[in-house]
């Protein structure tokens, strides 16, 4: 038993081109995959993150007083789809009009009461913002509803975009990487068909063959799952650091890695290690067959 | 004990290899197949060691019977017939020891074992200091050795050797048969497939001679049956 796990890490050795090849396709197409799938996820959390932005005003009955404004709010915050909605006075909402202006003047002389009182609500969901805005309406106390919901559609439109394209695309190069990854793998086993057919001929069962292979590809898989990882975080970081350097694009802030750290980890570990197990017992099969 | 009964091969392009051929050859025996090139001499080993299925007729090999055999059961089978070829195959990453050694190794031997066993039959073979040598470190007659004390390191009870002497010089090849002679001396069944007539007629044994798939001649007289005659 200990023979055939030294013979696994040996092999790596003596072959070492083809492991080193191996390694380093496994390497290419997992920091490829998940650079693309980090992106498209920065991206998203960017998108979704704008779309939070797009909040539903509800105005609020003028002659109701503060005590009888809030408690419209509690009737709110009762729907379904309502995640938040804060509560705005009109004194508020005149001091962040006239910031907004600028200040100024011409704004001096504009007295709160022309402002209503009203609530900000964020929505869960905003592909469904004509439906909570007509349940808004219903609501007594609610006297106008102001709402985007062209833009609230075209935000939907994008992530649906963003997500079929993604996948398309993550699917595509996990087919090419698959095919890349066996064919390597094809090409270090017929490297060793010799070696396997003497094996044969002296009367080694299929297992024992078999046996340093599975160590070899755990090993290979391990080694590449681990190189890609660094590698990805330090690109990653990388890219942060170089984008918050710049000012202009402040905006597209990258989530810190360390948020997906355990899921890159446990994705890269995972893969390397089907691909480089399977990968190897796989390919050997059809030179057994001696 | 190998028993061949009407044994017929035809490859998939089509050529008839072997055709009705019998053989019986019991243990302890010495053997030479004869034959000129494309007699299918090669054919018949490798239906022996089950590396191809005969298109009919049956097969026997120490004890297994290889139309019923099962396919996990093929490396137990081989395991009892040491094989031979012209172009040695060894392992050539392996260092001479290991190469014997991992014959010992697939039936589970321990490193006790096998470092008992190995110097024993490399010093048989007349190898005694080439262990840790690599195979590409040696000539072709003791890499031929090497061979022979691999099939030989788990005591077969048959060795079959495919034109072992193929790739050496005269001497060489003779020293080879001897060694393949005292082998047969100490009890293990010894075929040798070779159409290198001298080298046959320098022993007095039993030779089988085919010719376009056919057994046309079994006999103890010792002589290879020429082409003409
Ligand atoms: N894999 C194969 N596919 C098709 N035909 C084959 C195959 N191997 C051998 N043959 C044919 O079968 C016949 C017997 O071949 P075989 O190798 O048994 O001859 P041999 O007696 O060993 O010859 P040699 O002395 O040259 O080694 C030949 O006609 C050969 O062309
Ligand atoms: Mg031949």
């Amino acid at each position: 038993m200990g023979y055939l796990f030294k013979e696994g890490v040996r092999n790596m050795y003596t072959h070492g081109f083809m492991s080193f090849a191996a390694v380093c396709v496994t390497v290419a197409c997992l920091v490829i995959i998940s650079s693309f799938s980090l992106l498209i996820y920065n991206l998203s959390i960017f998108v979704s993150d704008m779309e939070q932005q797009n909040r539903v005003l509800a105005y609020v009955e003028e002659t109701y007083d503060t005590a009888e404004a809030k408690s419209v709010g509690s009737r709110i915050n009762l729907l379904k789809n309502v995640r938040e909605a804060v509560f705005i006075s009109r004194e508020e909402a005149g001091e962040r009009f006239i910031r907004q202006e600028g200040g100024g003047e011409a704004y001096e002389g504009i007295d709160s009461s022309t402002f209503r009182d009203r609530f900000e609500i964020t929505l869960e969901d905003n592909s469904k913002m004509d439906e909570t805005v007509t349940a808004l309406e219903q609501i007594q106390g609610v006297v106008k509803v102001r709402a985007r919901s062209e833009l609230a559609k075209g935000f939907t439109t994008i992530q649906k975009v963003l997500n079929l394209a993604s996948a398309a695309i993550i699917v595509v190069l996990l087919v090419v990487s698959l095919f890349m990854i066996s064919n390597t793998i094809k090409l270090a086993m017929y490297d060793r068909r010799d070696e396997i057919a003497i094996m044969k001929m002296i009367g080694a069962t299929n297992r024992f063959i078999r046996f340093p292979y599975f160590v070899e590809g755990f090993v290979i898989g391990s080694i590449s799952g681990a190189v890609a990882f660094f590698l990805e975080w330090g690109l990653y970081d990388f890219l942060d650091k170089r984008i918050s350097e710049v000012q202009s694009l402040q905006l597209l802030k990258l989530v810190p890695f360390e948020q997906v750290l355990l899921l890159t980890a446990v994705t890269f570990g995972a893969v390397g290690l089907f691909v480089g197990v399977f990968g190897s017992v796989m390919s050997i099969r059809k030179f057994l067959d001696v | 004990m190998i028993e061949f009964r009407n044994v017929t091969k035809v490859y998939e392009a089509g050529n008839r290899a072997i055709e009705g051929v019998s053989l019986h050859i019991d243990d302890g025996e010495f053997v030479f197949l004869v034959g000129p090139s494309g007699s299918g001499k090669s054919t018949i080993i490798k239906l022996l060691t089950a590396e191809l299925e005969p298109t009919s007729g049956s097969i026997e090999v120490n004890g297994y019977k290889l139309e019923t055999i099962k396919k996990r059961q093929i490396p137990y089978m081989r395991r009892t017939v040491g094989v031979i070829f012209q172009d040695f195959r060894l392992i050539e990453n392996k260092s001479v020891f290991e190469n014997i050694a991992y014959g010992m190794r697939i039936v589970g031997a321990s490193s006790r074992e096998i470092t008992a066993r190995v110097p024993y039959v490399l010093d048989l073979v007349g190898l005694e200091n080439r262990g840790r040598r690599l195979p590409h470190e040696l000539s072709g007659g003791e890499q031929q050795r090497v061979a022979i004390a691999r099939a030989l390191v788990n005591n077969p009870a048959m060795i079959v050797a495919d034109e072992p002497t193929g790739n050496l010089d005269p001497q060489r090849s003779y020293e080879i048969m001897m060694l393949l002679e005292s082998i047969n001396a100490l009890g293990t069944t010894v075929m040798v497939v070779t159409h290198e007539q001298e080298l046959v007629n320098r022993f007095t044994k039993r030779v089988i001679a085919i010719k376009d798939g056919r057994v046309i001649n079994d006999g103890m007289d010792g002589y290879y049956i020429n082409e003409e005659t």
